[in-house]
């Protein structure tokens, strides 16, 4: 068959939403496009723990510490569906984890930011998986069958993590005059770094025209973005707290939230990598994969030993 | 009895909760990914029977104490959180540094064991409730003491620095391995009051699953090229090594900048 033939039949399984297996036939663009994403993804589930789990040790209640330790569990088993995802595409989990430690794959670019207090547990919890949900949701519907199938198993476990970091923000919101103040300085800091989550504005964002026809993506960041300012702009007056934009206001006209315009300077520096965490994210995770090397070494060599007496018995 | 029994269910709180911080540290930075979900597993595990064995000292402790002296209503995070270092009664051995892999694996496996035989015992408990907790728990200290076992096979019959790691950890763990099996006053007194495990008949056992594991790793055994090595102790009834002040420091540090918050 030729490539076009190829192609066509590519083309009309998407068209008629039936979705691409990693057996399937499928242009080089559309899986490299999927790599890329995935691998992207993953990456973050996994550096996403590192703010997190820098509160694991100060969590301030027992029940707070099982909960958060077992939030952070979960992002590394979803890191653990995603890489298993891009593996189907012909990578390795090896080679995706060298190209985030060299810097050629990214990560979202809100895990360079510190967790200062434990009011950021519950702002990253309510705001960052919240705005992650929301792009999640629509993965579980996006054309490559593994990933879509990874994304229903992770988006029932995020809806949790959102409420418990709401949860963690209503209990400081109902607290002394410090825990208020400290609840809503996270909100403060959290709300603009997760409204940039969602990425550049629609005309100016590089894969998302090909992504869309791939059906890879399914709705626009811009759309993406403005579901979530609905939500939370809601959310947050059941918190008794305010969001830090002078411009947020209902507009009768089109039934949704003006809000002010992102720093797109922040942005921008935020991902060519001058956060304020940028360069700690990653020696962390190069450090915990290279002092892990023996470790590893010594699992595999201990299996083939292992191997090799067995074969030894049988014959 | 009752204060006896309050010592002796914090002293099994303490240790499931020290060492469920230390290997928390682990969260986010473990040597592969399906090893950092299970050593945090195992710290969640820990938290849960810390949690459980907390909320019935907490409730032995308001029987005992607010009624006549009207101090302040115990709870889990009263426990945990607001008890002084010298208060705390966890074996020495928890609150070793986590060091490399192997240190880990091998405190992992020591402490485990032991926990595994105790509870077992415990599960006989004259106390209902100890009983119950030791049930619910030994589940969960079975899939430890299996996991760690395996990785000091792995780590001992892996590759030469594996081995050597192992061995290293060995050196440093050891001389805190006696404390598990010397009694504490109060444990003498639950022994005899019949709800508490007698800790010297399970060394024999112990030993034995050490050799084997350490047989099977390739390694000789701790127990016979050990003799005359001095047992640290003193952690059960509140002397500890310097590591515990730090721990608590930063575990303790939102409840003591916070007092009386609700979280």
């Amino acid at each position: 068959m030729s490539v076009q033939e190829l192609e066509k039949i590519f083309l009309n399984k998407i068209e008629q939403e039936v979705k691409i297996e990693p057996k399937d036939w499928m242009p080089d663009a559309y899986r490299k496009t999927l790599i890329r994403q995935i691998s992207q993804h993953a990456h973050s589930e996994i550096v996403g723990m590192l703010p997190e789990g820098n509160w694991i040790s100060r969590a301030p209640s027992l029940k707070r510490k099982a909960i958060l330790l077992a939030k952070v569990q979960d992002e590394a088993g979803h890191g653990l569906y995603l890489y298993s995802a891009a593996e189907t595409l012909g990578t390795t989990r090896e080679q995706t984890i060298l190209d985030l430690h060299s810097g050629k794959a990214k990560y979202s670019s809100i895990f360079n930011y510190p967790t200062l207090t434990w009011g950021d547990i519950g702002a990253i919890g309510w705001l960052v998986d919240g705005a992650a949900i929301l792009n999640q949701v629509m993965l579980c519907r996006t054309s490559y069958g593994p990933y879509a199938r990874a994304m229903v198993r992770i988006c029932k476990e995020e809806s949790f993590h959102q409420r418990q970091g709401f949860d963690i923000l209503m209990a400081l919101s109902k607290g002394s005059p410090e825990q208020r103040e400290m609840c809503q300085d996270a909100i403060n800091r959290w709300w603009w770094p997760s409204l940039m989550m969602f990425g550049p504005h629609d005309g100016e964002s590089t894969h998302s025209e090909q992504s869309t026809l791939w059906k890879i993506k399914r709705m626009s960041n811009d759309e993406l973005r403005q579901k979530f300012v609905d939500m939370i702009a809601e959310q947050v007056k059941v918190l008794n707290m305010t969001l830090p934009d002078d411009k947020l206001k209902w507009n009768e006209t089109t039934k949704h939230y003006d809000f002010g315009e992102i720093n797109w300077t922040e942005f921008w520096n935020v991902v060519k990598g001058n956060g304020p965490c940028n360069k700690q994210r990653l020696d962390a995770r190069r450090k915990a994969w290279d002092e892990g090397a023996w470790v590893r070494e010594a699992a595999s060599a201990h299996a083939a030993k292992r191997k090799m007496r067995e074969e030894k018995k049988i014959a | 009895m009752n204060e006896t029994l309050y010592n002796y269910t914090l002293h099994l709180a303490d240790n499931a909760l020290i060492l469920a911080q230390r290997n928390s540290e682990w969260c986010g930075h473990g040597p592969v990914l399906e090893q950092d979900i299970a050593i945090t597993n195992i710290s969640l595990d820990l938290i849960g029977q810390a949690r459980s064995l907390y909320q019935y000292a907490a409730e032995l402790s308001n029987n005992i104490f607010s009624s006549t002296t009207g101090a302040r209503t115990a709870t889990e995070d009263t426990l945990a959180y607001l008890r002084e270092g010298r208060a705390y009664k966890n074996c020495l051995l928890v609150e070793q540094p986590n060091g490399d892999w192997a240190q880990t694996i091998l405190r992992q496996f020591f402490f485990s064991t032991c926990q595994f035989f105790l509870y077992q015992r415990l599960q006989r408990s004259a106390d209902s409730t100890l009983a119950a907790i030791a049930e619910k728990s030994l589940k969960e200290v079975t899939y430890h003491v299996r996991w760690s076992s395996e990785w000091v096979i792995r780590l001992g019959d892996g590759t030469e620095e594996s081995r050597n790691r192992l061995l290293n950890a060995l050196d440093d763990l050891w001389p805190f391995t006696g404390e598990m099996f010397t009694p504490a006053g109060y444990e003498t007194d639950a022994v005899n009051l019949g709800f508490g495990v007698d800790v010297k008949a399970i060394k024999p056992l112990w030993e034995q699953r050490v050799n084997e594991i350490f047989a099977e790793a390739t390694l000789s055994s701790p127990i016979t090229g050990s003799e005359g090595v001095w047992m640290q102790s003193g952690g059960k009834e509140g002397v500890h090594t310097e590591q515990l002040g730090f721990i608590l420091a930063e575990m303790q540090s939102m409840q003591r900048t916070f007092p009386g918050c609700e979280w």
